[in-house]
């Protein structure tokens, strides 16, 4: 086409136009070349570069929203908010980190290690996003930040909330939060999209069953920034949602009344409604400070908690495992009359002790009781009758009989620190020790040692479902829409329709009676009736004469170590021993005997015997419990009618 | 001067005033006024610096183009060897006594404005090979004494620009000498040969450059390098352009340039900044809008009768194309950040005045079409 060669003959003008020929068709090709990379930005990519347009005009920063509180029955606060002080630097508006991280350490007496660990949150964080650098600034060092303001850029200071726990007879309950943990974030779900600075999550207790629904739900601020992080307008906000608060149903007064009358021992005191299974009381002593957590416990605190022989992070009520001891004798006779093995007229004699297959086992007392007979034998709490009733009942029917009372097993779903315990039978001890059975250690089963392990709570739902005529309930510590108080309004009602025959109860399908014949139910609580109101009842000296206040108990002291003959012919007591070998000393109690509300259980850790360290406890807690019994009461009618 | 010489012309005034090409005239005008929204929107869409300053300039700029319109061709031709010298012993100067900003030594000041005279070069370039070749006879074209003054030229501006240093600019003032050189009809081997022995020098010559200028080469060949710093130009401004979508976040609703995101926004990447607001439809229209000055500028060429008017046009509206196509394939992130200004649209006096300057010549073309140079 174009004579590349240059002929001399074609005119320079036509030469020129061929040229230029060429350079507009390599421009043709350019022209598309520009046209169809508009085409592929603007229109076929076009989602893609908004999408990235706005990810560079909008930051969100997340705002951590309030905790829901956590009641006692009468609105007093176990877990509320407060106000505190916060110290935040935002690294982006700094001008040299380093150099600010070293003047607020010399403001604030921050602790190297703790710089070096914001240098290192910094690091791994945005810009942008904030950190904390202290969460609970005293009053005097807000102000003194305030005042050196102006030198400090990127610093913020912060009036923010936090959790405080006004007391600490409910730490164990309620449990504490602190700051998230890597542990937390791969457990917890709904942790992952809630990365805001300053958010707590619930460690243990009820502050980590309902962490859920009790941390709310995280609002945001999102701002127009440009290219220096500058923000230039807010376009959106949603200040996220407080928590859910929740009610429980216990009393806070009885609740510190308990916690002081075991403060200074290992114990723990439970109190519950034996209707509707509300637990009123549930300490556990030594406690500790739940406060301490919130901001970040020191190491040596920590330590403190870890190595204390008392176990103070420990809810003994529902983690501490106890051998049952006597208290579980109410068990032993109801199963024992259930089964139609003994009669309640049955007569043993005890000298101390028999001889089982050339084993000796001891009765508590070491003269013997001389002839008892059921009831007698449940309140001088005779060894011998009991080692006697065991071996005709047979450990396997016992273990029925104890499950169905609530030993054994969890019986609680709101406090994932609840242990289960140890119902042993035949079959328990082939799966687990894999052995056999002894039939001696039937004989220690019928006066809960051995291979028992109970906790307080169960102890006390145990005593609950003899007292309330022997119907199953469900302890519950929240109080929610499945609360009701349909057992008593029932058993109100049989009472006053007299004609009915007591077994027609059988028919309501929301009741669950765990007897056969009644009749054994009542023989139990008149016999612990007898153990606390009748002379030579094991806890006679802790009765409360008062009609009104006059309950029902059964004492228990559980072995930790056995006698050496030695020991029981030098008559060893219990104050000479060392503490870590003396006896846990256990009570359980209903009250008012006349019209039972309210089941009890005291346990002491290595507090001797039952009727001198626990059943004292168990009488003080007991008149607090039935004095306020009406204010209970009336705040109960209150909340039913509200739902 | 301008009487003397249009009583030799055969024309009379007004026929001048209608051989004037409208179309030139008012496509300028809309993209002139198209270029004072665009920089309204750089100033965040109030009445600032910029926008005053471009629209001073281009009024000016835009008179100057008019009135020089009806300088006679032949004049230019007769003082383009001294409009080249002229310009050369100013980029000299620049050399010892120009200013200096950001890292690069390039404006001449002259109180009433900084001159870059690498600009003005880039037009006085393809004057002066125009008429070099007007007068070389075609079969003399590719004798090696003929390529001598042509290659000299050509290389010693470059060659000074380059050491400012201004890649760009230099790029740009190359290429319009190439294009003239090769309108003259110089063999393709010559071209095939120099182009070979370019490549085989690239390395060398890129371990010349500065690290900022190798660092922008890489950085085109992989934006992801350094998102944060080199890489940074490239991918804003292609989020910019490719946010826009097909009718633009519209006037002044700019995110990327009204929150800073853009650099440069007032200077090379105005068009990225148009294209964010316009978007397709504004993009496209600015291309079409360019097309019909440089097709136009084209159409004056082959209206000319000389050579020298012939050689000028073509040359003038193929560089005129290069800076556009160089301007836009940057912004686009189809080559690296050189630093080119979009004719017209960018915010520079000295451009506007280069740019406004070639467009006079090729109206002088136009207006005295047949009348020869010499």
């Amino acid at each position: 086409m174009v004579n590349f060669s240059g002929d001399n003959t074609l005119s320079k003008s036509k030469m020129i136009s061929r040229r230029m020929f060429i350079i507009s068709a390599a421009k043709a090709v350019v022209f598309f070349g520009i046209f169809g990379r508009l085409v592929s930005l603007q229109i076929n990519e076009s989602k893609k570069y908004r999408t990235l347009s706005d990810k560079n005009r909008f930051r969100e920063w997340k705002l951590a929203p309030q905790r829901g509180v956590i009641k006692d029955f009468f609105d007093q606060e176990l877990a509320s908010n407060e106000k505190v002080y916060q110290l935040h630097i935002t690294p982006e508006n700094s001008v040299n980190i380093n150099q600010l991280l070293f003047r607020l350490k010399n403001i604030l007496n921050l602790k190297n290690e703790k710089v070096s660990f914001i240098k290192k949150k910094i690091a791994n964080q945005k810009p942008w996003e904030p950190i904390i650098i202290s969460d609970n600034l005293t009053w005097s060092e807000f102000s003194r930040i305030n005042l050196l303001l102006h030198e400090l850029q990127g610093v913020e200071p912060v009036v923010s909330v936090a959790r405080v726990y006004p007391n600490d007879s409910t730490s164990h309950i309620v449990g504490y939060v602190s700051e998230v943990s890597a542990r937390d974030l791969k457990q917890k779900e709904y942790l992952r999209d809630m990365s805001v600075t300053g958010i707590a999550v619930g460690k243990t207790g009820l502050e980590s069953k309902l962490d859920k629904e009790i941390i709310g739900k995280v609002g945001f601020q999102r701002y127009e920034v440009n290219a220096y992080g500058k923000r230039i307008k807010q376009i959106q906000v949603d200040i996220g949602q407080a928590g859910k608060s929740y009610k429980t149903t216990l009393d806070l007064d009885i609740q510190n009344h308990s916690a002081k009358l075991i403060e200074g021992k290992a114990a723990s005191v439970c109190v519950m409604d034996i209707y509707n299974g509300d637990i009123i009381t549930m300490a556990s002593a030594p406690s500790f400070n739940p406060n301490s957590f919130v901001h970040g416990i020191n190491q040596n605190e920590w330590n403190g908690l870890l190595e204390n022989k008392e176990k103070p992070l420990i809810n003994k009520a529902i983690s501490g495992l106890y051998p049952p001891g006597s208290t579980i004798k109410t068990i032993v006779a109801l199963s024992a009359l259930e089964n139609d093995v003994v009669s309640p007229h049955m007569k043993v004699h005890c000298k101390g002790k028999i001889d089982f297959y050339g084993e000796k086992f001891h009765c508590w007392k070491k003269k013997g009781h001389g002839y008892m007979d059921m009831r007698s034998a449940i309140q001088r709490s005779c060894d011998v009758y009991f080692y006697e009733v065991a071996r005709r009942l047979g450990v396997d029917r016992l273990s029925v009989t104890a499950k169905k009372f609530g030993l054994g097993k969890k019986i609680l779903d709101e406090l994932s620190e609840e242990k289960a315990g140890v119902v042993p039978n035949t079959s328990w001890k082939k799966k687990y020790i894999g052995k056999n059975w002894y039939l001696g250690e039937t004989l220690h089963s019928g006066i809960g040692q051995g291979y028992f392990l109970s906790t307080p709570m169960q102890l006390c739902l145990m005593t609950a479902q003899i007292a309330n005529g022997g119907f199953e309930i469900s302890p519950r510590i929240l109080i929610d829409k499945n609360r009701n108080n349909k057992l008593k309004d029932f058993l109100d009602d049989r009472d006053k329709e007299e004609d009915k025959a007591p077994n027609d109860l059988m028919f309501a399908n929301f009741l669950k009676p765990l007897f056969r014949n009644q009749e054994n139910i009542n023989f139990i609580k008149d016999a612990m009736f007898a153990a606390t109101n009748e002379p030579g009842g094991t806890s006679y000296s802790s009765r409360l004469r008062d009609k009104k206040f006059m309950f029902a108990g059964k004492t228990g002291s559980s072995q930790i170590r056995k006698f050496t003959e030695e020991q029981r012919e030098l008559e060893v007591k219990q104050d000479e021993l060392k503490y870590e070998n003396r006896d846990h000393a256990l009570y359980v109690a209903f009250a008012p005997y006349n019209n039972p509300r309210y089941s009890i259980s005291v346990v002491v850790e290595h507090g001797g015997s039952g009727s001198s360290a626990a059943a004292p406890i168990a009488k003080k807690v007991i008149k607090k419990v039935l004095e306020r019994h009406n204010l209970r009461e009336n705040f109960n009618n209150l909340l039913t009618q509200e739902s | 001067m301008f009487k003397t010489r249009s009583i030799q012309s055969s024309q009379s005034f007004k026929e001048k005033l209608f051989s004037l090409d409208y179309i030139l005239i008012i496509s300028i005008i809309i993209l002139g006024v198209v270029s004072i929204f665009a920089m309204y929107s750089t100033d965040g869409g109030e009445f600032k610096y910029h926008t005053k300053s471009h629209i001073i300039r281009f009024g000016i700029f835009f008179i100057m183009f008019i009135i020089l319109s009806f300088f006679q061709i032949r004049l230019w031709f007769d003082a383009t060897v001294l409009i080249y010298f002229l310009i050369f012993l100013l980029l000299l100067g620049v050399k010892y006594f120009g200013l200096t900003s950001s890292g690069s030594q390039r404006w001449l000041n002259f109180y009433f404005m900084n001159l870059q005279p690498s600009e003005l070069m880039k037009i006085s370039l393809i004057l002066f090979l125009a008429k070099y070749y007007h007068r070389v006879p075609t079969h003399e074209v590719n004798k090696i004494k003929f390529l001598f003054i042509p290659l000299m030229v050509l290389i010693a501006p470059v060659l000074l620009v380059i050491t400012q240093p201004d890649l760009g600019t230099s790029i740009l003032i190359a290429a319009g000498g190439v294009i003239v050189i090769w309108l003259a009809g110089v063999k393709v081997k010559f071209f095939v040969y120099s182009s070979i022995v370019f490549i085989s020098l690239l390395p060398i010559a890129i371990s010349f450059l500065k690290p900022y200028q190798k660092s922008r080469i890489l950085t085109f060949l992989n934006p992801d390098r350094d998102p944060l710093g080199a890489g940074y130009q490239i991918i804003q401004s292609k989020i910019a352009i490719g946010s826009g979508g097909f009718f633009g976040k519209g006037f002044l609703n700019g995110s990327q340039s009204y929150l800073d995101f853009l650099p440069e926004k007032h200077t090379d990447f105005i068009f990225t900044l148009f294209s964010e607001e316009f978007g397709f439809f504004g993009s496209i229209s600015i291309l079409i809008l360019y097309m019909i000055i440089i097709s136009r500028i084209i159409k004056i060429g082959d209206m000319t009768r000389s050579n020298f008017g012939k050689l000028y046009c073509y040359g003038f509206a193929s560089a005129f194309f290069i800076y556009i196509a160089v301007n836009m394939g940057m912004v686009l992130g189809l080559l690296p950040i050189v630093g080119a200004p979009l004719p017209i649209m960018s915010y520079g006096g000295s451009s506007m005045l280069s740019i406004m300057l070639g467009f006079a010549i090729v109206m002088s073309c136009k207006i005295y079409k047949d009348t020869p140079v010499n």
